[in-house]
C-alpha cells in the first residue's frame, strides 16, 4: 500500500462491504427456517404485528423514559457527591471517604434486580407515614442508588487524572479548595470522562427495563403483553429496536461534544 | 498592604523540610526586603523550588517559620488564602487551566477570590495583556499559545491577584531557547517597576543583570549571597565557585 491513492482505497473498502452484506443477509433469508411458515422471519420480524404493537410499546416506553431521565438527573449529582467526597484530603475525613468507599462496593455488588425488588417490593410494604408507596418511586430511587455507585467511579477517575499542579496553579491563586476543584478540576474531569460516563448512562437506559418486575407496566411488560396477545415475538423485536434507536443520537451527541472540544482547546480551526 | 515601611517583604528563619527520608532545605535563613530582586541559583535538587513552595505554602513546613509583610504565615490557624492573595507564584511548567481562554485564566481568582466584578476583572486582564503584548489572544485557549506565551500568561494570571510578592521558580527553563527572551523581558519590566520578587533560575546571564541580591544554595542553605557581580565574580565559597565552573563548562553563562 503506497501513500496518496485515497479514493481507490474508499471505493475497495465500499465494494468489500457490500458485497460482504449482501453475501450475509441472502445466507440468511435463504435459509431453511427464515420464511418457512413458524420461521424466523414470521416469529421476530411480522410486519403486522410491529405495526399493531409499536405504539403501544412506545406508550409503555414513555414511562422508561421519564424513569431513566429522572433517574440521570439524580445520579449525575449523587455520584458527584460521593466521588468528591471520596477525594476529601486530611484524617478528618475518614468516616466520610470510608463512607463513599463502602457505598460503591455495596451497590455495585448487590444485583440492580435486587435492589428494585427490595426498595420497590419492601418500602412501599412497610406503609410508613410520609414514605411514598409508589413503585415507580421506589424504581426511580433503586435505579438512582445503583448507578450513582458506578458513575461515581467515573468522576473518580476523572478527577484523579487532572495533573495535581492544576490544583496546586488554583490553590496558588488564592482560590479555596472547593473553588479549585469546582472551576479548575470538575470541568476538565468530566469532559475526560464522557464517554465511559455515556456508557453507563446507557446502561441505567436498558436497566429500566428491570421495572418490569414490579409490575409496572412500562415498554417491556407492555411488549411482554403484546407478545401474549399475539404468540409471537416481534413486539421484543420492536423493543430492541427502540432501544437502539435512543442510543443512537446519544453516542453521536458526546462524539461530536468531545470534537467541539477539541477544536476549541487544539491548535488548528477558526480562531 | 502594610503600613510600618521598614519591615521587610519576607523573613525567613531556620526553615527545613524533608520529603521522606531526604531532607531539601536545612535551615534556611534569608530576609528580602521590599522592591528587591533575589535570584536563587544552585544546582538541580538544591532546593531552590522547595523554597519559592513552601513560601507560597504549598508544601507545609518542617521547622522554622516564614513572616510575609509582619505576618507569620507559617502559624497555626493562619488563613492560608488570605497569604496566597498577597503572594504569586509562577511555575517552570505554567500550568495554565487548559479548559479555560486565557482571558478567563486571567480573570478566575479576582472574580472568585476577591470578589471583582465580572467586567471589571475583565478590564483590568486586558490592561495586562495589552501591556505585555498578547491583547490579541485574550479569546484563545491555552494549548493554541506558544510556550514562550503561556508562560506570560501564567504571569499575569498571577499578577492579576495584584500581589505585594511574586515568586518565579525557574519560569524559563521548559521553552525553547528562541522564547525565553520575551519571558525574561516581562520579568524585566517587573523588577523595573519596583516588584519584589523571588527567582529561582538556571539563567545566570539574567541572574546577574536583574538581581539586587544572588543566593547561591546548596545541599539544602545558603551557602553563599551576596551582589550579583561578587557571587559570579568573585565567590567567596569553594563551592560556589565550583558550581559556576560546571556552568561556564556547560556553555550557559
Amino acid at each position: 500500500m503506497g501513500g496518496g491513492d485515497g479514493s481507490r482505497s474508499v471505493w475497495v473498502a465500499i465494494a468489500s462491504t457490500v458485497i460482504f452484506f449482501a453475501v450475509v443477509i441472502l445466507a440468511v433469508v435463504n435459509s431453511p427456517g427464515w420464511s418457512s411458515p413458524g420461521g424466523v422471519k414470521e416469529q421476530f420480524f411480522n410486519r403486522e404485528i410491529f405495526e399493531e404493537s409499536l405504539p403501544k410499546i412506545l406508550d409503555g416506553f414513555w414511562l422508561n423514559v421519564r424513569i431513566f431521565l429522572i433517574a440521570e438527573v439524580l445520579v449525575l449529582v449523587l455520584a458527584l457527591v460521593l466521588a468528591v467526597m471520596r477525594s476529601l484530603p486530611g484524617p478528618v475525613f475518614a468516616p466520610l471517604r470510608l463512607l463513599a468507599v463502602s457505598y460503591s462496593i455495596l451497590f455495585r455488588g448487590v444485583p440492580t434486580i435486587l435492589v428494585i425488588f427490595i426498595l420497590g417490593f419492601g418500602m412501599p410494604a412497610l406503609e410508613l407515614q410520609g414514605v411514598p408507596n409508589s413503585d415507580v418511586f421506589w424504581a426511580i430511587i433503586a435505579l438512582t442508588l445503583v448507578y450513582s455507585a458506578y458513575v461515581a467511579e467515573v468522576y473518580r477517575a476523572g478527577i484523579e487524572s487532572i495533573h495535581p499542579s492544576q490544583t496546586a496553579a488554583a490553590r496558588s491563586l488564592g482560590l479555596g479548595r472547593g473553588q479549585a476543584m469546582r472551576y479548575v478540576v470538575l470541568p476538565q474531569a468530566i469532559k475526560r470522562v464522557l464517554p465511559p460516563l455515556l456508557n453507563d448512562f446507557i446502561g441505567l437506559q436498558k436497566d429500566s427495563a428491570l421495572v418490569a418486575v414490579l409490575g409496572v407496566t412500562e415498554g417491556l411488560r407492555q411488549a411482554q403483553i403484546t407478545q401474549a396477545t399475539f404468540f409471537n415475538f416481534t413486539p421484543y423485536v420492536s423493543l430492541a429496536l427502540v432501544y437502539v434507536m435512543i442510543t443512537i443520537p446519544q453516542v453521536l451527541f458526546v462524539d461530536w461534544l468531545i470534537k467541539r472540544d477539541q477544536r476549541r482547546q487544539q491548535a488548528g480551526g477558526a480562531a | 498592604m502594610n503600613t510600618s515601611r521598614e519591615q521587610p517583604a519576607i523573613v525567613i528563619e531556620g526553615l527545613t523540610k524533608s520529603f521522606g527520608d531526604l531532607q531539601v532545605l536545612r535551615g534556611v535563613d534569608l530576609e528580602v526586603a521590599d522592591h528587591e530582586v533575589i535570584c536563587l541559583i544552585g544546582a538541580s535538587g538544591s532546593g531552590k523550588s522547595t523554597l519559592l513552595r513552601c513560601v507560597n505554602l504549598i508544601e507545609p513546613i518542617d521547622a522554622g517559620r516564614i513572616v510575609v509583610e509582619g505576618d507569620e504565615i507559617t502559624a497555626q490557624g493562619i488563613d492560608v488564602n488570605a497569604i496566597r492573595r498577597r503572594i504569586g507564584i509562577v511555575f517552570q511548567s505554567f500550568n495554565l487551566f487548559p479548559h479555560m481562554s486565557v482571558l478567563r485564566n486571567i480573570t478566575l481568582a479576582p472574580t472568585k477570590v476577591v470578589g471583582t466584578s465580572a467586567s471589571q476583572a475583565e478590564v483590568e486582564a486586558r490592561e495586562l495583556l495589552d501591556r505585555f503584548g498578547l491583547a490579541d489572544k485574550a479569546e484563545e485557549y491555552p494549548d493554541r499559545l506558544s510556550g514562550g506565551q503561556q508562560q506570560r500568561v501564567a504571569i499575569m494570571r498571577a499578577l492579576a491577584m495584584k500581589p505585594d510578592i511574586m515568586l518565579l521558580d525557574e519560569v524559563t527553563s521548559a521553552l525553547d531557547p528562541e522564547l525565553v527572551a520575551e519571558v525574561l523581558d516581562v520579568i524585566r519590566e517587573l523588577a523595573a517597576a519596583g516588584m519584589t520578587m523571588l527567582i529561582a533560575t538556571h539563567e545566570m546571564g539574567f541572574a546577574r543583570d536583574i538581581a539586587t541580591r544572588v543566593c547561591f544554595l546548596d545541599d539544602g542553605v545558603i551557602a553563599e549571597q551576596g551582589p550579583p557581580e561578587q557571587i559570579f565574580e568573585d565567590p567567596q565559597q569553594e563551592r560556589t565557585g565550583q558550581f559556576l565552573a560546571r556552568i561556564v563548562a556547560a556553555g550557559r553563562m
